[in-house]
Order: C-alpha cells, then structure tokens, then sequence
C-alpha cells in the first residue's frame, strides 16, 4: 500500500499544474520545507514569493495577487494561518478573492512538535466563513484530484493537509467529487441497519476503515464514509446515513467542537431525523509524543473508534 | 507624466463642493466619519483627477491604477470623488449607509463598481496593494497601486509587516500615503499610540518617503507627480499632515467628529463655512 503524506501530494501536484498555469502563484511564511512548496521555489522563482515570518501579510499579498487576475496559493501550518483568521475574514472571504491557503501539520498527527504547532480549532474557524470553501483529502488519489480542482474553482479554499504519513484508502480509479461524503467501505454482508456508520475525515480516515474491520470481524454491519469537504457540507448523504444506522460516528483529528462531528449534528438535527451522533475528536488541547502515541491517547485509532460504534454518547 | 484623465477646470472648487457632499452624505446617513474624510479629500482630488489612470464606465479596465483605500472608514470623501468622476449619479451620495445601497458604511467592492478592494478592518489594505504592484511586476504592466493609510491605522502590525516587504519586491510601482491627521477614536495618535518619528521609521523600512502639506493641491501633486516618476525599485511613502476636520472650524482638531455624524444644525453650520471659504 502507497504512503504519502497529504502535504507531499499537494506539493507534487502544485509542481504539475504550475506547467501548464501560468496564474499560479506561490506564497511562503518560511515554511516551505515542511509545506512542500520547496520544489516549486526552485523550479518557479519568479512566480514564488517568499513572505517571510509574516503570515498576514502573506494573506494580504495573496488578495492583491489573487485581484490582479494571479491564482495565489499560500502555506503555512493550519495553526498559523488559523491565527489570523480576522486577515482570512476580510481579504479571502469577504472580498471573495480567488486565494487558495493550504494550512498543513493538520491535528495531533504531527506528533512532538505539541500542541502550539497542531492546527486543532481551524475548520470550526474556516467553516463560519461565508464563501469559503474547505476540503481536507485523506489520501494520495485524493489530494490531487482536490487540489486540480482548487486551483479551477474560483474562489477562496482552505486545504487542510497532514505532516503524517496518509495510506490509500481509494483505489486506483477513485474519481474524486467535490462537496460529496462518499462511502469508502461497506461490510461484506449489508445489513437492513448498520451497527453504526463513521463518517471520517483526514488523518483518521485509515483509522476508521480498520475499526469497522475490526467490527465486523466480531458480527457487526459499520460503514465509512469520507468527507473530504467539509464546507459546503453534504448534509443530505449524512441524513442518508443516518436513516438506516443506528448510531452516526464522527471522526476526527480536530477539536469536536465546529468541526466535522458539529457539522454533523447540525445536519442531522436541522433535519429533523432522529439518529445518535457520537463526536470523536479533541476536546481540549493536544501535546508532544509521537503521532502513533496521541491517536492511541485521544482515542483516534481503531480499537477506541470501534469502541464508540457500540454505544450511544453518554 | 501620469495619464490625467480630464484636467480638472478648479480642482480648489471641486473640493469644496465635495466637502459639502461629505458633510450632507453623513447628515443623511445619520452616522459615519466627518473628520478622516475632510482630511483625505484634497489627497483623493488630486490623484483622481490628475493621476489615477482610470474609466468610470469601465472600471475593470485592465490598464487603470489601482487605489486602494485602506482607511475605509473615510470612504465618504471616496464616494464623493467617484460621483464626481462619474461612477454613479451624485445624488445617490444621499443613499450611505442605507438597506441596499452600494455605498456601504465601509467601501465595499462587490456592491460598487470602482472600489478595489473592500477594507473598514485596518491594517490590510497595504499587503493587498503590494499583492497588486507585485502582480503588475510579474505581468511587466506599467500600472500603478496606490494606498491611502491612516496614521493610527499604523499601529496594526501587518502594516509594519508589508513595509518591510515592498523593499526586497522592487515595488518602485507602489505609493503608500499616510494621512498624519493626529487623531484616532480613543484621542490623538501620539497619546493613544504614538507612530514617531514616522518618516525615520519609514526610511529606515527602505521606501522613499516625502513629507508634505497634505492640503496643499500643488504640494500633492509634486509628491505624486515624483512618486509617479520612480524607476530605481524603491516604494514610494508620502507623509501628508493633515488636519482632521479640515475646513470646518469646529470639527478641526477634534476627536469627537471622527465618528459622528452632525445633526441638521450643525451641517448646516459646517456648510456655511465651507462655503465661504478656508
């Protein structure tokens, strides 16, 4: 099985498009060793802007870029950029410029770094934005289909990425879509109502498929479904979930609070359906070990996800 | 020399008569900020009517110079500088602030043509203009960026952030203004915050820095007119000292007109003044 982190994806796929899109800018707060922007710097120096430390001002470039007809695409880690959401507010969303900001080091799978590095609250920032659009790709397949079509809609996105290395969850003819939660596994055998169904996201994706193993290794019927935008997000497939699961699984490495599990729950409650949703996630702030270690300690791995499929939230 | 689109017959008139459009615009509003636009409205004349290269019929015209007015909050003197470019009819002034209208109580580029970029949060509009003179550089387009800045507004650190960028960007394509008007909500600048010594500071940020009479239109002009001429890749700063509340005797100097709006009484008081000249 493939393994690439999403980041290095991303900074592949950038290099592609660069070839061929001459509007494709690049911006760096002094991260783009650790972004994956480096190869672009060095293939694209006139097209690479290096802001230095600076990151709101690096949001403000990209604006006056962005209006002068430039594709800008701007890294930093989530954390850092989420720091400035007031700049994001007013340069990206209110004046809808055509800015991409690729936020990487996503959640505690960043590992020993800890938690000042750990970009942990930015979806529930990003996702009050109006216009705004997130995505977050779990694997290789996705990340480039995601990012090919960043760079064709217009408008502000926000591309959350992860240090740690991601394994394909897709096979070879996955064709990525847009503003879609899609099932990634079903059991063998389809039940008339699933035990529960998870709905992942990023880094905990993998994660989530080996928990519903694991359970239907022990007789019970769990699906997996990825979402990999989260904003615009797919209300009807979740309340399509949710009719015939018993329990509806959120799955995330990111606060649980405006994040995919909030999302979720506002779906299903606008709806109306009557489906328990259980939130896994952050629920305080992250800290140094190893990524292997915090998904095991904030329960992200598969044994704790199986563990939530089987009980209603206390 | 700069692309003037029609010379202006009295640019002196002109702002008067569009001294008397802010005062009344606000009146009619019922709130909004007298003071940071009387102070900016004889920098504004002078580059819409002798420098900004611009179509108000077709204000996405590739070719034109961009402004950007990064102290949003004073956008009345910008409106009334667009009217009377003709971006829209002059008695739509009346409409500020109101449910629909294009003229926002911040300038908003969505809602109005001609607006470059849509400001009101301090501190951004210099990073975008610097987005824009880069994309000029890269594109090797002779367009302009021009930013008009409050003073106070430089006490938010991404201003600081992008005047240590122009530099290492070549932007000699860039001409940041900063409107000295010596007050800011909470009282005067130097009290609140003080930005001194502004040009030293500036100079040493790297960017050419001239300091003028930001009410004096042929001192305006000569700043602009050498901003304008600037090929040795140096960003170009023009420190204006200004007055707030410039032409009404009681709005001058004090803070309590930044951000309210005068009742019929008073406008009309300030439109006697202005009339009769400063």
């Amino acid at each position: 099985m493939a393994s690439k982190a999403t980041r290095e994806s991303f900074g592949e796929t950038i290099l592609e498009l660069a070839a061929t899109n001459e509007n494709l800018v690049v911006l760096d707060a002094d991260l783009s060793k650790s972004t994956m922007t480096q190869p672009f710097m060095k293939k694209y120096p006139a097209r690479h802007f290096e802001m230095g430390i600076a990151e709101q001002n690096m949001i403000g470039v990209a604006a006056g870029l962005a209006l002068s007809g430039k594709i800008p695409v701007l890294t930093s880690f989530a954390c850092f950029l989420i720091g400035r959401v007031e700049s994001i507010r007013v340069s990206a969303a209110y004046n809808q410029t055509n800015m991409k900001l690729v936020g990487t080091h996503a959640g505690i799978g960043i590992g020993e770094d800890g938690t000042s590095q750990m970009g942990l609250e930015d979806v529930a920032a990003m996702r009050a934005l109006p216009h705004m659009t997130i995505l977050q790709p779990a694997d290789h397949a996705e990340t480039q289909q995601a990012v090919r079509w960043m760079i064709e809609h217009k408008g502000p996105v926000y591309l959350r990425l992860t240090r740690q290395k991601m394994p394909d969850v897709h096979g070879p003819d996955y064709k990525w879509q847009p503003n879609k939660i899609d099932v990634i596994y079903e059991p063998a055998k389809k039940p008339a109502k699933y035990q529960a169904t998870i709905i992942a996201s990023g880094g905990p994706v993998p994660h989530a498929v080996e928990a519903a193993k694991l359970l239907e290794a022990k007789g019970f019927a769990v699906r997996v479904a990825n979402a990999s935008t989260l904003l615009p997000f797919d209300a009807e497939t979740v309340c399509r979930l949710a009719a015939d699961s018993q329990r509806i699984v959120a799955v995330e490495d990111h606060n649980v609070h405006g994040g995919l599990g909030s999302a979720v729950c506002e779906a299903i409650a606008e709806a109306g359906i009557s489906c328990p949703v259980v939130r896994v996630g952050l629920r305080s702030f992250g800290e140094s070990a190893t990524p292997e270690q915090l998904y095991e300690k904030y329960g992200l791995t598969a044994p704790s996800i199986a563990e939530a499929c089987l009980k209603n939230p206390a | 020399m700069p692309t003037a689109t029609t010379a202006p017959t009295d640019l002196k008139s002109l702002t008067k008569q569009m001294r008397l459009d802010i005062i009344r615009m606000i009146e009619a509003a019922g709130n909004g900020h007298p003071g940071g636009s009387l102070s900016i409205i004889d920098i504004l004349a002078v580059l819409y009517w002798k420098f900004l290269k611009h179509d108000p019929k077709n204000p996405d015209l590739e070719a034109r110079d961009r402004f950007i007015l990064s102290k949003g909050h004073a956008c009345p003197a910008l409106y009334a500088v667009m009217a009377y470019r003709g971006y829209f009819p002059k008695a739509d002034l009346m409409n500020l602030r109101k449910l629909g209208s294009p003229l926002q109580g911040h300038p908003d580029r969505l809602r109005l043509p001609g607006i470059e970029f849509s400001t009101g949060s301090l501190g951004q509009g210099l990073s975008v203009g610097l987005g824009m003179a880069c994309a000029a550089k890269l594109d090797k387009r002779d367009w302009k960026t021009v930013v008009v800045l409050g003073d106070g507004e430089l006490q938010e650190g991404q201003c600081w952030e992008a005047f240590m960028a122009a530099p290492k960007f070549k932007l000699d394509n860039l001409i940041a203004i900063v409107d000295f008007n010596n007050g800011q909500i909470d009282g005067p600048v130097k009290e609140v915050m003080d930005i001194n010594p502004l040009t030293d500071k500036l100079r040493a940020f790297n960017w050419e820095v001239q300091a003028i009479d930001g009410h004096d239109l042929g001192a305006i002009e000569k700043a602009l007119a050498k901003a304008w001429a600037a090929k040795d890749g140096r960003p170009q700063v023009i420190v204006a000292d200004t007055v707030k509340g410039k032409g009404v005797s009681f709005m001058e100097h004090n803070i309590a007109w930044h951000g309210n709006a005068p009742k019929k009484d008073d406008a009309d008081k300030a439109c006697t003044e202005i009339t009769n000249g400063f």
